[in-house]
C-alpha cells in the first residue's frame, strides 16, 4: 500500500521574502490520511495550497506519481479541495454544486479529443456521491437552505464524485460545533477508508488529528517537526514544541547520567531511553495523566497544591514543585493546600534531545494564559471562564 | 410606536410625501382630467399619435443600455481583476466625469459631433472625407453626426455608462475568492470560470446597472435635445412641451408621464423576477 504518490522534494515558499516554508522534503503514501498539524501559520495550509496547485513553491519540487507537477494548473491536477469555508456555488443547488465538476469536458487520456461525461452517468454518479455523504434527496435544495454540516457534506461530495487521487481538507470542520465535528470526524474516516483514496488533511486542532490519522505531520515556523503516527507523536514527541503542541505536557530539564537514567530535581529517576552521551542535558516529558498522587511519605517529589479545576472525568491539578508548576489529571480530589507526593514510573518518562524549543513550554506557572493558547477557541473560553472564579 | 428609532425616519418620509408621492397623485390626476375640469380618457386616447415617439425612446434606450452593458462589463471586469491601488484610481476615472455638469458634458459632445465641429475638422484635415467621397461617389462636405439617432445614444451611452460600470464592478469585487479557486479545482478553466461562476454571480449587479441606465435613457430629454435636434423627439422631449413649451397641455403631458412610467416599472418588474433567484444567492 505504501506507494509514495505525491513527493514535495526540498520546497520552499517565501512571501515577500519572508520565508513560510522552510526546505519541506515530504512524501504522501496512496490510500493514507496524512494529517499536517500546526498552529496558525505554520505553513500547513501553504503546503496544501502547493499540492493543489494554487501555489507554486518559490524553489523545490512536487512530484505526482514521479512526475514534476510545479506548472500544472489546479484545473489539471488529480487531486480535488474541500475548502475551509466550503466555498459552494450559491447559484446552484445542491445537485448542481455536484455535479460541477463532472459537467466539464475531460481531455481523453489517448488523445486530444475532449471528452463529456454522459448526463445518465453524472446523475448517477452524483446521487451515488449524496448517498455517501448522506444527503440523499436534498438534491433540489439550495444551498443557503442547508445547515453548516449539510453544506460541509456536498462540499465534500463536490470534491469526491470527480473520483481524485488525492482529497485535500483544508480545516474542513473549523465551522462547525464540537458536536457535529466530531461526527464529521468519524465520517470522513468512514468515507476515506471506503474510497480508498489519499486525504491529505490541515488542522490546528490536536484531537482531531490523532483521532482520524493514519500519519501526522507536526509542522511550525515552516518547518516539519515531526512525522508519525498518531501514538509514536503522543508517546514520543522529539522536541518540547510537539510534545507541547500534541497534548498537554510537564517538561522540565534533567540530565542523562547513563542508558536509562535521567536526573531531574536532583534526583535520578528510572525510564526507558538510551542513547544519549554521558551528562547529556536533555528535555524530560511528563504528561499530566501519567502522575500518580500519592501520600507525601510515599512519593518521590512533594509539593504542594496551588489549584484544583474539575474538568469532568478528571481533575486539572496544579501542584508546586519548588517554585516549577506541573499540571496532574487525576480522578481523585486534592484540596488546595494540601502537600502531596507523586511517583513516576519508568514508562511515564519520555527523554527529548534539547531542541531550539526548550524552555518554551511546558511550564505551568501561569495555567490559564498557557490554556487559552493551546486550546484555541473552547480552550480559551474556559480559561476566560476559570479567570473569573479565580477572582 | 414599537420602534422609537422609526422617529429618525420622519424628515425622509415627509421629503418623500411632499415631493415624490404628492406629484405622482398630482400626475395620476392631470391624466385623468380635462382642459375644463372633470374626468376624460381623452389624453389617452389622443396619444396614440405619439406612438412612434414612445416606441423611438425605448429602442434608443434599449440600444444604449446594450451598449452601456457590452462596454461597461468587460471593464468592469478587469478593474476588479486587479489590485486595490488600481481599483481606487480607476474607479475614480470612471466616476471623474461625473462630477462635471451633465448639460455641459452634452454641450461639449454637441460641438464635437458637429458639422462644422471637432470630429468633422478633424476628418477633413486627414482627409477622410475627402477619401470617402471618393470611394462612395458621395459629394459630403462633412459626416452628418449630429441630430441623429447615433448622436443620441452616444450621448446616453457617454452619459450613463458609470452607472453600468459601477454595480457590475462592485458585485464582482465582493464575489469570494475561494468560489473562483473551486470551481477552477473542479476542472474549470478561465473561460468556464468566468461563464459557470462569475457571469451567473455577478448579474444582480446587471440587473441594477440595466436599470439604472435604461430609466435615465427612456425619460432623457436633454440629450435628445442637444444632439438629436427637433428631428429625434424622444417622450422626454415630449412630455417638456406639453409643460414648458408652445403645445402647452400638462393633461397630454401628464398622461404620457404617467403611461411611460406604467411600461418601465412592468419592464423592472419583469426583469427582477427573472432574476430573482440569482439576486437570493448573492445575499447568502
Amino acid at each position: 500500500m505504501s506507494k509514495k504518490l505525491i513527493r514535495l522534494a526540498d520546497c520552499c515558499m517565501a512571501f515577500d521574502g519572508e520565508l513560510v516554508l522552510d526546505h519541506i522534503n515530504l512524501y504522501f503514501n496512496d490510500s493514507e490520511f496524512l494529517t499536517l498539524l500546526g498552529p496558525s501559520g505554520c505553513g500547513k495550509t501553504t503546503t496544501l495550497r502547493i499540492i493543489g496547485g494554487f501555489l507554486t513553491p518559490t524553489s523545490g519540487e512536487v512530484l505526482f506519481d514521479g512526475a514534476r507537477i510545479n506548472d500544472i494548473p489546479p484545473n489539471l491536477r488529480q487531486v480535488n479541495t474541500v475548502f475551509q469555508r466550503y466555498a459552494l456555488f450559491p447559484h446552484l443547488n445542491v445537485f448542481e454544486n455536484v455535479a460541477f465538476g463532472l459537467r466539464i469536458p475531460k481531455t481523453a487520456d489517448d488523445g486530444r479529443k475532449k471528452v463529456r461525461v454522459p448526463e445518465e452517468e453524472i446523475r448517477s454518479r452524483v446521487l451515488e456521491m449524496l448517498e455517501v455523504v448522506s444527503l440523499k434527496g436534498f438534491e433540489r435544495r439550495r444551498i443557503n437552505e442547508l445547515s453548516g454540516g449539510q453544506q460541509q457534506r456536498v462540499a465534500i461530495a463536490r470534491a469526491l464524485v470527480n473520483r481524485p487521487k488525492v482529497l485535500l481538507l483544508d480545516e474542513p470542520l473549523g465551522a462547525l460545533d464540537l458536536r457535529l465535528r466530531k461526527d464529521m470526524q468519524s465520517e470522513l474516516k468512514r468515507i476515506q477508508q471506503q474510497l480508498g483514496i489519499t486525504f491529505i488533511y490541515v488542522t490546528h486542532d490536536q484531537e482531531e488529528a490523532l483521532a482520524m490519522s493514519d500519519t501526522i505531520v507536526v509542522m511550525d515556523q515552516g518547518r516539519i517537526q515531526q512525522i508519525g503516527t498518531p501514538e509514536d507523536i503522543y508517546n514520543e514527541p522529539k522536541n518540547a514544541f510537539v510534545a507541547d503542541f500534541i497534548g498537554e505536557s510537564n517538561i522540565l530539564d534533567g540530565v542523562m547520567h547513563e542508558d536509562y537514567v535521567v536526573e531531574f530535581f536532583n534526583r535520578k529517576f528510572k525510564c526507558l531511553d538510551k542513547g544519549f552521551a554521558p551528562m547529556e542535558s536533555v528535555d524530560v516529558v511528563i504528561r499530566p495523566e501519567d502522575i500518580d498522587i500519592v501520600p507525601q511519605e510515599k512519593g518521590q517529589l512533594r509539593g504542594t497544591v496551588t489549584s484544583v479545576t474539575f474538568k469532568g472525568v478528571h481533575y486539572d491539578t496544579i501542584v508546586d514543585f519548588k517554585g516549577f508548576k506541573w499540571l496532574i489529571q487525576t480522578t481523585d480530589y486534592h484540596p488546595e493546600g494540601e502537600t502531596i507526593g507523586i511517583v513516576l514510573n519508568p514508562d511515564d518518562i519520555h527523554i527529548m534531545r534539547k531542541s531550539e524549543y526548550s524552555g518554551m513550554f511546558g511550564d505551568y506557572s501561569s495555567y490559564s494564559e498557557e490554556y487559552e493558547e493551546i486550546g484555541g477557541f473552547d480552550g480559551a473560553e474556559e480559561a476566560a471562564r476559570e479567570a473569573g472564579h479565580e477572582e | 410606536m414599537r420602534n422609537k428609532r422609526a422617529l429618525f425616519a420622519v424628515p425622509y418620509v415627509g421629503w418623500m410625501a411632499l415631493f415624490v408621492l404628492a406629484p405622482i397623485v398630482m400626475v395620476v390626476i392631470y391624466a385623468f382630467s380635462a382642459a375644463s375640469g372633470g374626468f376624460t380618457l381623452d389624453n389617452f386616447a389622443r396619444m396614440g399619435t405619439y406612438a412612434v415617439v414612445f416606441a423611438r425612446s425605448f429602442k434608443l434606450a434599449l440600444i444604449a443600455t446594450a451598449v452601456c452593458l457590452l462596454v461597461g462589463y468587460p471593464v468592469a471586469y478587469m478593474i476588479s481583476r486587479e489590485g486595490p491601488r488600481f481599483q481606487r484610481i480607476a474607479m475614480m476615472l470612471v466616476m471623474l466625469p461625473m462630477w462635471m455638469n451633465f448639460l455641459l458634458r452634452t454641450y461639449s459632445w454637441m460641438s464635437i459631433l458637429e458639422n462644422t465641429g471637432l470630429l468633422n475638422r478633424f476628418f477633413s484635415a486627414v482627409g477622410l472625407i475627402g477619401l470617402v467621397n471618393r470611394l462612395c461617389g458621395t459629394d459630403l462636405a462633412y459626416f452628418p453626426m449630429i441630430n441623429t439617432q447615433g448622436a443620441v445614444v452616444l450621448g446616453m451611452v457617454y452619459n450613463y455608462l458609470p452607472f453600468m460600470i459601477l454595480p457590475i464592478y462592485s458585485v464582482i469585487e465582493k464575489l469570494d475568492g475561494s468560489l473562483l479557486e473551486a470551481a477552477r479545482d473542479l476542472g474549470a478553466n478561465s473561460a468556464r470560470v468566468f461563464l459557470r461562476v462569475i457571469l451567473p454571480l455577478s448579474l444582480p449587479g446587471v440587473l441594477s446597472g440595466v436599470t439604472m441606465v435604461f430609466v435615465p435613457s427612456v425619460s432623457t430629454f436633454a440629450i435628445s435635445k442637444l444632439l438629436g435636434g427637433s428631428n429625434e423627439l424622444l417622450l422626454g422631449d415630449l412630455i417638456e412641451q406639453q409643460f414648458l413649451g408652445t403645445a402647452y397641455n400638462p393633461y397630454l403631458g401628464s398622461a404620457i408621464a404617467l403611461v411611460m412610467m406604467v411600461i418601465v416599472v412592468v419592464c423592472m418588474a419583469v426583469m427582477n423576477r427573472f432574476g430573482e433567484g440569482e439576486e437570493q444567492a448573492v445575499m447568502l
